[in-house]
């Protein structure tokens, strides 16, 4: 699809979303939830007391906080059908040509954990931050914009390889 | 009067099948954009493919002329809306770590489901990086809490940080949006030339 056309498709979706629910879209709260709610019931008291996991625990929290896990939910299958009905759904790892695939899954790992702890320190992704709060004007969800295309342009000189 | 949900208009029960509802669309779109495939995502970063950029940035432009519109007629209750406080420097830093976790990893915590939901298995390793960060933090959350909460703003919009109203700022990043989109469209065929 036309890049700006999926553009305003999505952004029309986020629109719907604030008129409607009077939040935007979101993606690493439901990672937060999820893995904090997954141990959130190891008998060690110093995970089960962990004050900054407990805050995302889904046992006890109201119905509200379950929103972004169903929104994630419908994401995947959403994401899932289209592949599905484009005929894209294969079976890759995406890396470029000569690259070897054990180091590319690393790097995937190593940058997925950068990415959980970045979007915690910055209370969300670039689904509740950047395009929620980007839509909204909030100052720090400008800020974090701008500093992730920064990180991303300063550190792409050293993971050429993985990519080309 | 808008947003629905805050004015009680319909309940938690419904709340949960909208969100099921407005995810769905929400993959769709990533999907349809290209932004399951982490090659294509990280293209930006090379200036080879500056689809992440416009999709970004149309996205944006979309729903906040929307809001923009729906708040100057007085349907919608912008005060009403989840507004996530500022802390600049937890989030300047936070940025950049993911920017740079974005071009290391492949991917940001959505566009790795739409991966995983296409067959990426470098997605899996991905998302299993995430809940590994998450837990990472929550561990040493108790030493930083009071940097993390730190240089704390509040509820703070750009035109009240500024002090310029509120269309104005609109129609300042609609301008220098449509400029940037120019910019990307020159860079791409050059790269691609």
């Amino acid at each position: 699809m036309n890049p700006y056309l999926a553009g305003i498709g999505l952004g029309l979706v986020l629109f719907i979303s604030f008129v409607t629910m009077g939040q935007g879209l979101g993606v690493s709260g439901a990672i937060a939830k999820i893995s904090s709610t997954a141990v959130g019931n190891i008998p060690v008291d110093h995970i089960r007391n962990n004050e900054y996991l407990q805050d995302y625990n889904l046992a006890h929290s109201r119905t509200e906080s379950w929103w972004i896990l169903f929104e994630v939910i419908g994401l995947f299958i959403g994401g899932y059908a289209s592949a599905r009905m484009a005929g894209r759904r294969k079976k890759v790892v995406m890396k470029g040509e000569s690259f070897p695939v054990a180091s590319r899954l690393q790097l995937a790992f190593w940058g997925g954990l950068l990415m959980g702890i970045g979007s915690r320190l910055g209370r969300g992704c670039t689904s509740g931050q950047a395009l929620t709060g980007g839509a909204l004007l909030n100052a720090g969800s400008w800020v974090f914009l701008i500093a992730i295309f920064i990180g991303g342009y300063l550190m792409a000189g050293m993971v050429k390889r993985q990519w080309t | 009067m808008a947003p629905l949900y805050k004015y009680q208009l319909f309940g938690a029960d419904v709340s949960l099948l909208l969100a099921v509802l407005i995810g769905l669309a929400f993959g769709f779109f990533l999907e349809q954009a290209g932004l399951g495939n982490s090659r294509k995502l990280v293209a930006q970063f090379y200036l080879t493919d500056m689809t992440v950029f416009k999709v970004m940035f149309t996205a944006i432009i979309t729903a906040m002329l929307g809001l923009f519109y729906a708040s100057a007629t007085g349907w919608v209750n912008l005060d009403l809306m989840d507004f996530t406080d500022t802390y600049l420097l937890p989030q300047l830093i936070g940025g950049l770590i993911l920017g740079v976790g974005f071009i290391v990893g492949g991917y940001c915590p959505g566009t790795c489901l739409i991966g995983m939901a296409t067959g990426s298995r470098d997605a899996v390793y991905f998302l299993t990086g995430l809940f590994a960060g998450v837990l990472a933090f929550g561990e040493v959350y108790p030493w930083i809490s009071s940097w993390v909460n730190g240089t704390a703003f509040g509820r703070l919009s750009l035109p009240a940080f500024f002090g310029i109203p509120y269309g104005f700022i609109v129609g300042s990043i609609v301008l220098a949006a449509i400029a940037c989109f120019y910019l990307a469209e020159k860079i791409e065929s050059r790269m691609n030339a």
